[in-house]
Protein backbone atom coordinates (compact mmCIF):
# COMPACT_ATOMS: atom_id res chain seq x y z
CA UNK A 1 0.00 0.00 0.00
CA UNK A 2 0.82 3.54 -0.40
CA UNK A 3 2.56 5.50 2.70
CA UNK A 4 0.50 8.06 4.86
CA UNK A 5 0.52 10.10 7.99
CA UNK A 6 -1.37 9.12 11.57
CA UNK A 7 -3.46 11.11 13.05
CA UNK A 8 -4.30 9.52 16.47
CA UNK A 9 -6.97 11.76 17.85
CA UNK A 10 -8.71 11.27 21.69
CA UNK A 11 -11.37 13.24 21.47
CA UNK A 12 -14.10 13.64 18.15
CA UNK A 13 -12.94 17.46 18.39
CA UNK A 14 -9.27 16.29 17.48
CA UNK A 15 -10.55 13.93 14.81
CA UNK A 16 -12.81 16.07 13.27
CA UNK A 17 -9.88 18.47 13.04
CA UNK A 18 -7.84 16.10 11.96
CA UNK A 19 -10.02 15.13 8.71
CA UNK A 20 -10.41 18.33 7.47
CA UNK A 21 -6.86 17.96 5.95
CA UNK A 22 -6.82 17.46 2.24
CA UNK A 23 -6.68 13.52 1.46
CA UNK A 24 -7.34 12.36 5.22
CA UNK A 25 -9.64 9.32 5.86
CA UNK A 26 -11.16 7.93 8.96
CA UNK A 27 -9.90 4.82 10.23
CA UNK A 28 -12.34 2.63 12.56
CA UNK A 29 -11.39 -1.29 12.73
CA UNK A 30 -9.72 -1.20 9.48
CA UNK A 31 -11.56 -4.31 8.55
CA UNK A 32 -12.26 -3.12 5.28
CA UNK A 33 -10.19 -0.06 4.48
CA UNK A 34 -6.90 -2.11 4.98
CA UNK A 35 -7.56 -4.90 2.62
CA UNK A 36 -8.81 -1.99 -0.03
CA UNK A 37 -5.52 0.17 0.64
CA UNK A 38 -3.10 -2.97 0.40
CA UNK A 39 -4.87 -3.55 -3.15
CA UNK A 40 -4.67 0.28 -4.16
CA UNK A 41 -8.05 0.79 -3.77
CA UNK A 42 -7.87 3.43 -1.13
CA UNK A 43 -4.83 5.52 -0.77
CA UNK A 44 -5.15 8.53 2.03
CA UNK A 45 -2.70 10.47 2.03
CA UNK A 46 -3.37 10.90 6.20
CA UNK A 47 -5.52 8.33 8.31
CA UNK A 48 -7.06 9.63 11.52
CA UNK A 49 -7.48 6.58 13.53
CA UNK A 50 -10.98 6.50 15.61
CA UNK A 51 -9.87 3.80 17.92
CA UNK A 52 -8.47 5.88 20.86
CA UNK A 53 -11.50 8.25 21.82
CA UNK A 54 -13.14 6.98 24.95
CA UNK A 55 -16.42 8.96 24.40
CA UNK A 56 -16.87 6.77 20.86
CA UNK A 57 -16.78 2.73 22.45
CA UNK A 58 -18.86 1.42 24.03
CA UNK A 59 -23.26 0.32 24.78
CA UNK A 60 -25.71 1.45 27.04
CA UNK A 61 -29.68 1.96 26.76
CA UNK A 62 -31.06 5.32 27.15
CA UNK A 63 -34.20 6.24 29.19
CA UNK A 64 -36.22 6.41 25.98
CA UNK A 65 -35.68 2.75 24.87
CA UNK A 66 -33.03 3.04 22.29
CA UNK A 67 -29.81 0.99 22.25
CA UNK A 68 -27.01 3.35 22.52
CA UNK A 69 -23.75 2.07 20.67
CA UNK A 70 -20.26 3.78 20.31
CA UNK A 71 -19.06 4.75 16.63
CA UNK A 72 -16.24 2.96 17.42
CA UNK A 73 -17.58 -0.01 19.53
CA UNK A 74 -16.42 -3.15 18.14
CA UNK A 75 -18.69 -6.06 17.23
CA UNK A 76 -17.73 -8.19 19.61
CA UNK A 77 -18.36 -5.55 21.88
CA UNK A 78 -21.80 -5.11 21.25
CA UNK A 79 -22.76 -9.06 20.59
CA UNK A 80 -22.14 -9.29 24.35
CA UNK A 81 -23.69 -5.50 26.06
CA UNK A 82 -26.21 -5.07 23.82
CA UNK A 83 -27.34 -8.63 24.32
CA UNK A 84 -29.59 -7.44 27.41
CA UNK A 85 -30.79 -4.91 25.99
CA UNK A 86 -31.95 -5.86 22.54
CA UNK A 87 -31.01 -9.90 22.00
CA UNK A 88 -31.49 -9.50 17.97
CA UNK A 89 -29.49 -6.67 17.64
CA UNK A 90 -26.17 -8.26 19.43
CA UNK A 91 -26.97 -11.54 17.95
CA UNK A 92 -26.52 -9.47 14.12
CA UNK A 93 -23.44 -8.29 15.66
CA UNK A 94 -21.90 -11.71 17.13
CA UNK A 95 -22.45 -13.05 13.26
CA UNK A 96 -20.10 -10.75 11.58
CA UNK A 97 -17.61 -12.05 9.90
CA UNK A 98 -15.48 -14.10 12.92
CA UNK A 99 -14.29 -13.66 15.80
CA UNK A 100 -11.39 -11.80 15.23
CA UNK A 101 -12.82 -9.30 12.41
CA UNK A 102 -15.71 -8.25 15.46
CA UNK A 103 -12.45 -7.59 17.46
CA UNK A 104 -11.49 -5.14 15.35
CA UNK A 105 -14.69 -4.02 12.84
CA UNK A 106 -17.11 -1.19 14.37
CA UNK A 107 -20.41 0.19 13.86
CA UNK A 108 -19.43 3.49 12.73
CA UNK A 109 -17.22 2.00 10.17
CA UNK A 110 -19.49 -0.78 8.73
CA UNK A 111 -22.59 1.62 8.59
CA UNK A 112 -19.57 4.57 6.93
CA UNK A 113 -19.03 1.60 4.08
CA UNK A 114 -21.90 0.68 3.73
CA UNK A 115 -21.19 -2.34 1.82
CA UNK A 116 -24.13 -3.85 0.09
CA UNK A 117 -23.92 -7.34 1.99
CA UNK A 118 -22.59 -5.76 5.15
CA UNK A 119 -25.10 -6.87 8.36
CA UNK A 120 -24.95 -3.67 10.24
CA UNK A 121 -27.17 -1.51 7.80
CA UNK A 122 -30.03 -4.15 7.95
CA UNK A 123 -30.34 -3.19 11.86
CA UNK A 124 -29.88 0.20 11.00
CA UNK A 125 -32.47 0.26 8.69
CA UNK A 126 -34.63 -2.63 10.15
CA UNK A 127 -34.58 -0.68 13.65
CA UNK A 128 -35.08 3.07 12.49
CA UNK A 129 -32.03 3.94 14.19
CA UNK A 130 -30.49 7.49 14.54
CA UNK A 131 -27.18 7.57 13.05
CA UNK A 132 -25.43 9.95 15.12
CA UNK A 133 -22.50 12.31 13.57
CA UNK A 134 -20.08 15.27 14.90
CA UNK A 135 -22.23 17.18 13.55
CA UNK A 136 -26.03 16.33 13.01
CA UNK A 137 -28.74 13.49 13.50
CA UNK A 138 -29.50 11.20 10.34
CA UNK A 139 -32.63 8.84 10.65
CA UNK A 140 -31.83 5.86 8.80
CA UNK A 141 -33.77 5.98 6.67
CA UNK A 142 -32.16 8.89 4.69
CA UNK A 143 -28.93 7.20 5.53
CA UNK A 144 -27.91 4.87 2.85
CA UNK A 145 -27.85 6.19 -0.91
CA UNK A 146 -26.67 3.01 -2.75
CA UNK A 147 -24.13 0.54 -2.93
CA UNK A 148 -21.19 2.15 -0.88
CA UNK A 149 -23.11 5.63 -0.82
CA UNK A 150 -24.02 7.40 1.86
CA UNK A 151 -25.52 10.66 3.73
CA UNK A 152 -22.63 11.74 5.05
CA UNK A 153 -20.06 14.54 4.05
CA UNK A 154 -16.74 14.21 3.76
CA UNK A 155 -14.84 14.52 6.59
CA UNK A 156 -17.90 13.85 9.17
CA UNK A 157 -17.87 10.97 11.22
CA UNK A 158 -20.22 8.57 13.02
CA UNK A 159 -19.82 9.05 16.48
CA UNK A 160 -23.22 7.05 17.87
CA UNK A 161 -25.70 4.86 16.58
CA UNK A 162 -28.95 5.00 18.20
CA UNK A 163 -31.46 1.29 17.67
CA UNK A 164 -34.63 1.58 19.01
CA UNK A 165 -35.65 -1.45 20.90
CA UNK A 166 -38.09 -3.49 18.98
CA UNK A 167 -41.19 -5.59 21.21
CA UNK A 168 -40.02 -8.59 18.60
CA UNK A 169 -37.00 -9.07 16.89
CA UNK A 170 -34.54 -11.12 14.76
CA UNK A 171 -31.95 -11.29 12.02
CA UNK A 172 -31.32 -13.84 9.71
CA UNK A 173 -28.79 -14.59 7.47
CA UNK A 174 -28.06 -16.86 4.61
CA UNK A 175 -24.20 -16.74 5.05
CA UNK A 176 -21.68 -16.92 1.86
CA UNK A 177 -19.37 -18.94 3.52
CA UNK A 178 -15.89 -17.66 1.62
CA UNK A 179 -16.55 -14.07 2.73
CA UNK A 180 -18.90 -14.37 5.55
CA UNK A 181 -20.61 -11.55 4.38
CA UNK A 182 -24.46 -12.27 3.79
CA UNK A 183 -25.66 -13.65 0.76
CA UNK A 184 -29.02 -12.52 1.91
CA UNK A 185 -29.93 -11.10 5.12
CA UNK A 186 -33.57 -10.00 6.94
CA UNK A 187 -33.99 -7.88 9.59
CA UNK A 188 -37.68 -8.18 11.05
CA UNK A 189 -38.34 -5.44 13.62
CA UNK A 190 -42.23 -5.31 15.18
CA UNK A 191 -42.96 -1.79 16.49
CA UNK A 192 -45.97 -0.53 18.12
CA UNK A 193 -46.84 1.25 15.34
CA UNK A 194 -45.88 -1.43 12.90
CA UNK A 195 -43.42 -3.62 11.39
CA UNK A 196 -40.19 -3.00 9.71
CA UNK A 197 -37.95 -5.28 7.37
CA UNK A 198 -34.77 -4.82 6.01
CA UNK A 199 -32.96 -6.52 3.77
CA UNK A 200 -28.69 -6.85 2.86
CA UNK A 201 -26.70 -8.60 0.21
CA UNK A 202 -29.36 -9.08 -2.49
CA UNK A 203 -29.71 -5.55 -4.14
CA UNK A 204 -27.27 -3.91 -6.06
CA UNK A 205 -28.98 -0.80 -4.89
CA UNK A 206 -27.68 -2.04 -1.24
CA UNK A 207 -29.92 -2.25 1.77
CA UNK A 208 -33.08 -1.95 1.63
CA UNK A 209 -36.71 -2.15 3.26
CA UNK A 210 -39.00 -4.99 1.97
CA UNK A 211 -42.34 -2.62 2.06
CA UNK A 212 -44.93 -5.09 0.78
CA UNK A 213 -43.37 -7.36 3.67
CA UNK A 214 -43.89 -4.32 6.35
CA UNK A 215 -47.49 -3.91 5.74
CA UNK A 216 -48.23 -7.85 6.04
CA UNK A 217 -46.59 -8.54 8.87
CA UNK A 218 -48.04 -4.90 10.48
CA UNK A 219 -51.62 -6.61 9.46
CA UNK A 220 -50.55 -10.22 10.53
CA UNK A 221 -47.22 -10.99 12.31
CA UNK A 222 -46.37 -14.26 11.04
CA UNK A 223 -44.28 -16.00 8.69
CA UNK A 224 -47.53 -17.09 6.74
CA UNK A 225 -48.45 -13.54 6.34
CA UNK A 226 -45.49 -13.49 3.73
CA UNK A 227 -46.85 -16.64 1.75
CA UNK A 228 -48.87 -14.73 -1.50
CA UNK A 229 -45.75 -12.60 -1.38
CA UNK A 230 -43.28 -12.54 -4.43
CA UNK A 231 -40.15 -10.85 -4.72
CA UNK A 232 -38.57 -9.58 -7.79
CA UNK A 233 -35.39 -10.84 -9.42
CA UNK A 234 -34.92 -7.30 -10.88
CA UNK A 235 -32.08 -5.23 -9.54
CA UNK A 236 -30.72 -7.96 -7.38
CA UNK A 237 -27.31 -8.93 -7.70
CA UNK A 238 -26.07 -11.95 -9.30
CA UNK A 239 -22.44 -13.25 -9.10
CA UNK A 240 -20.84 -16.60 -9.33
CA UNK A 241 -21.85 -17.15 -5.64
CA UNK A 242 -25.94 -16.80 -6.39
CA UNK A 243 -28.06 -15.45 -9.55
CA UNK A 244 -30.80 -12.84 -9.06
CA UNK A 245 -33.50 -14.94 -9.22
CA UNK A 246 -31.61 -17.30 -6.15
CA UNK A 247 -31.23 -14.20 -3.92
CA UNK A 248 -35.02 -12.85 -4.30
CA UNK A 249 -36.41 -16.31 -3.12
CA UNK A 250 -33.87 -16.09 -0.24
CA UNK A 251 -35.39 -12.88 0.70
CA UNK A 252 -38.89 -14.14 1.37
CA UNK A 253 -37.25 -17.28 3.02
CA UNK A 254 -34.75 -15.54 4.92
CA UNK A 255 -38.13 -13.23 6.18
CA UNK A 256 -40.12 -15.79 7.05
CA UNK A 257 -37.25 -17.36 9.66
CA UNK A 258 -36.69 -14.45 10.67
CA UNK A 259 -40.54 -13.27 11.55
CA UNK A 260 -40.76 -16.93 13.08
CA UNK A 261 -37.78 -16.49 15.12
CA UNK A 262 -38.32 -13.12 16.58
CA UNK A 263 -37.83 -12.81 20.01
CA UNK B 1 7.98 7.17 10.58
CA UNK B 2 6.31 6.32 13.51
CA UNK B 3 7.37 4.80 17.06
CA UNK B 4 5.45 1.61 17.61
CA UNK B 5 5.91 0.86 21.59
CA UNK B 6 4.19 -2.65 22.86
CA UNK B 7 4.83 -5.50 24.92
CA UNK B 8 5.10 -8.48 23.10
CA UNK B 9 5.26 -12.29 25.01
CA UNK B 10 6.40 -9.98 27.91
CA UNK B 11 8.83 -8.06 26.30
CA UNK B 12 8.89 -4.39 25.97
CA UNK B 13 10.42 -3.22 22.34
CA UNK B 14 9.64 -0.11 20.35
CA UNK B 15 10.94 0.61 17.05
CA UNK B 16 10.62 3.21 14.71
CA UNK B 17 8.48 1.72 11.92
CA UNK B 18 6.22 3.58 8.83
CA UNK B 19 2.65 4.06 9.82
CA UNK B 20 1.56 2.21 7.10
CA UNK B 21 3.56 -1.32 8.91
CA UNK B 22 1.44 -4.39 9.60
CA UNK B 23 1.33 -5.62 12.97
CA UNK B 24 2.63 -8.76 11.56
CA UNK B 25 5.47 -7.45 10.06
CA UNK B 26 6.44 -5.53 12.66
CA UNK B 27 6.30 -8.90 14.45
CA UNK B 28 7.80 -11.36 12.00
CA UNK B 29 10.64 -8.24 10.13
CA UNK B 30 11.53 -6.39 13.14
CA UNK B 31 11.16 -8.64 16.02
CA UNK B 32 12.35 -11.96 14.40
CA UNK B 33 9.12 -13.37 15.73
CA UNK B 34 8.51 -15.50 12.76
CA UNK B 35 5.73 -18.13 14.08
CA UNK B 36 3.26 -15.87 13.08
CA UNK B 37 2.02 -17.03 9.51
CA UNK B 38 0.72 -14.61 6.84
CA UNK B 39 -1.48 -16.79 4.45
CA UNK B 40 -3.38 -14.88 2.65
CA UNK B 41 -2.60 -11.38 3.35
CA UNK B 42 -6.59 -10.54 3.05
CA UNK B 43 -7.92 -11.35 6.55
CA UNK B 44 -9.22 -14.30 5.21
CA UNK B 45 -7.52 -17.35 6.65
CA UNK B 46 -6.19 -16.88 10.01
CA UNK B 47 -3.04 -17.87 9.93
CA UNK B 48 -1.39 -14.36 11.54
CA UNK B 49 -3.59 -14.48 14.44
CA UNK B 50 -2.45 -13.27 17.56
CA UNK B 51 -3.77 -11.40 20.76
CA UNK B 52 -3.84 -8.04 21.39
CA UNK B 53 -5.12 -6.73 25.15
CA UNK B 54 -6.20 -10.81 25.27
CA UNK B 55 -8.53 -10.49 22.53
CA UNK B 56 -7.79 -12.79 19.11
CA UNK B 57 -7.21 -9.88 15.90
CA UNK B 58 -5.69 -10.59 12.18
CA UNK B 59 -2.13 -9.31 12.76
CA UNK B 60 -2.52 -8.87 8.81
CA UNK B 61 -5.17 -6.64 9.14
CA UNK B 62 -3.95 -4.15 11.96
CA UNK B 63 -1.62 -1.40 11.84
CA UNK B 64 1.90 -1.60 13.88
CA UNK B 65 0.86 2.29 15.56
CA UNK B 66 -2.35 0.81 16.63
CA UNK B 67 -1.32 -1.70 19.48
CA UNK B 68 0.86 1.45 20.77
CA UNK B 69 0.68 0.54 24.49
CA UNK B 70 -1.01 -2.82 23.79
CA UNK B 71 -0.04 -6.25 25.41
CA UNK B 72 0.75 -8.75 22.57
CA UNK B 73 0.90 -11.92 22.93
CA UNK B 74 1.66 -14.34 19.72
CA UNK B 75 2.32 -18.13 19.08
CA UNK B 76 6.30 -17.67 20.70
CA UNK B 77 4.39 -16.75 23.84
CA UNK B 78 2.24 -19.98 24.17
CA UNK B 79 5.03 -22.28 24.89
CA UNK B 80 7.18 -22.21 28.33
CA UNK B 81 10.37 -20.56 29.02
CA UNK B 82 12.07 -23.96 28.48
CA UNK B 83 10.33 -24.13 25.24
CA UNK B 84 8.23 -26.74 26.52
CA UNK B 85 4.89 -26.90 24.26
CA UNK B 86 1.65 -25.29 26.50
CA UNK B 87 -1.27 -27.24 26.68
CA UNK B 88 -3.30 -26.23 23.86
CA UNK B 89 0.01 -26.91 21.56
CA UNK B 90 0.78 -30.42 23.09
CA UNK B 91 -3.20 -31.58 22.14
CA UNK B 92 -2.68 -30.06 18.81
CA UNK B 93 0.39 -32.67 18.55
CA UNK B 94 -1.39 -35.59 20.32
CA UNK B 95 -4.29 -35.29 18.37
CA UNK B 96 -2.11 -34.88 14.96
CA UNK B 97 -4.33 -31.10 14.89
CA UNK B 98 -2.01 -30.08 12.14
CA UNK B 99 -0.07 -31.67 9.03
CA UNK B 100 1.65 -29.15 7.12
CA UNK B 101 1.60 -26.74 9.88
CA UNK B 102 1.45 -23.00 8.35
CA UNK B 103 -2.23 -22.25 9.92
CA UNK B 104 -1.18 -23.97 13.33
CA UNK B 105 -0.55 -20.81 14.66
CA UNK B 106 -3.45 -19.31 14.01
CA UNK B 107 -5.54 -21.78 15.21
CA UNK B 108 -3.51 -22.22 18.70
CA UNK B 109 -4.32 -18.21 19.24
CA UNK B 110 -7.37 -18.83 18.38
CA UNK B 111 -7.86 -21.73 20.33
CA UNK B 112 -7.01 -19.44 23.40
CA UNK B 113 -9.49 -17.00 22.83
CA UNK B 114 -11.75 -19.58 22.80
CA UNK B 115 -11.33 -21.37 26.02
CA UNK B 116 -10.48 -17.82 27.46
CA UNK B 117 -14.29 -17.00 26.41
CA UNK B 118 -15.89 -20.35 26.69
CA UNK B 119 -13.92 -23.17 28.76
CA UNK B 120 -15.41 -25.68 27.76
CA UNK B 121 -17.00 -25.69 24.17
CA UNK B 122 -19.14 -28.11 22.26
CA UNK B 123 -18.06 -29.35 18.84
CA UNK B 124 -20.09 -26.80 17.30
CA UNK B 125 -18.75 -23.87 19.40
CA UNK B 126 -15.41 -24.92 18.11
CA UNK B 127 -16.49 -25.31 14.52
CA UNK B 128 -17.86 -21.79 14.73
CA UNK B 129 -15.08 -20.17 16.62
CA UNK B 130 -12.61 -20.98 14.21
CA UNK B 131 -14.30 -20.19 10.95
CA UNK B 132 -11.92 -17.47 10.64
CA UNK B 133 -8.76 -19.88 9.99
CA UNK B 134 -8.77 -22.20 6.99
CA UNK B 135 -6.62 -25.20 6.95
CA UNK B 136 -6.00 -27.03 3.89
CA UNK B 137 -5.01 -30.19 5.14
CA UNK B 138 -6.18 -31.52 7.92
CA UNK B 139 -10.21 -31.23 7.02
CA UNK B 140 -10.55 -29.93 10.37
CA UNK B 141 -11.71 -33.04 12.54
CA UNK B 142 -8.57 -33.45 14.32
CA UNK B 143 -8.07 -29.88 15.44
CA UNK B 144 -11.52 -29.63 16.71
CA UNK B 145 -10.84 -32.94 18.58
CA UNK B 146 -7.72 -31.17 20.13
CA UNK B 147 -9.42 -28.03 21.20
CA UNK B 148 -11.75 -30.55 23.04
CA UNK B 149 -8.85 -32.46 24.34
CA UNK B 150 -7.52 -28.70 25.14
CA UNK B 151 -9.97 -28.02 27.43
CA UNK B 152 -9.67 -31.24 29.17
CA UNK B 153 -12.58 -32.87 27.78
CA UNK B 154 -13.17 -36.80 27.15
CA UNK B 155 -12.91 -36.71 23.06
CA UNK B 156 -14.39 -40.51 22.86
CA UNK B 157 -17.78 -39.57 24.30
CA UNK B 158 -18.28 -36.59 21.92
CA UNK B 159 -17.49 -38.26 18.91
CA UNK B 160 -20.52 -40.17 19.51
CA UNK B 161 -22.16 -37.03 19.46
Amino acid sequence: MYAFEIERPTTIAAAVAALGFEGAQALGGGQTLIPSMKARLASPAVLVSLTSIPEMRGVCLSDDGMVCVGGATPHALVAVEAAQYFPALAALAGQIGDPAVRNRGTVGGSLANNDPSACYPAAALGTGAVIITDRRRIAADDFFNGMFSTALHEGEIVTEVRFPVAEKAAYVKFHQPASRFALVGVFVAKYADGVRVAVTGASEGGVFHWAEAEVALSGDFSAAALDGLKVNADGMIGDVHATPEYRAHLVKVMAKRAVAGAT
Amino acid sequence: MTQARMTVNGVPVQADVEGRTLLVDFLRGTLHLTGTHVGCDTSQCGACVVHVNGKAVKSCTMFAFEAEGALVRTIEGMAGADGALGPIQQAFRDEHGLQCGFCTPGMVMSTAALLTENPKPTQNEVRAYLEGNICRCTGYNNIVRAVLVASGQDVNLLAAE
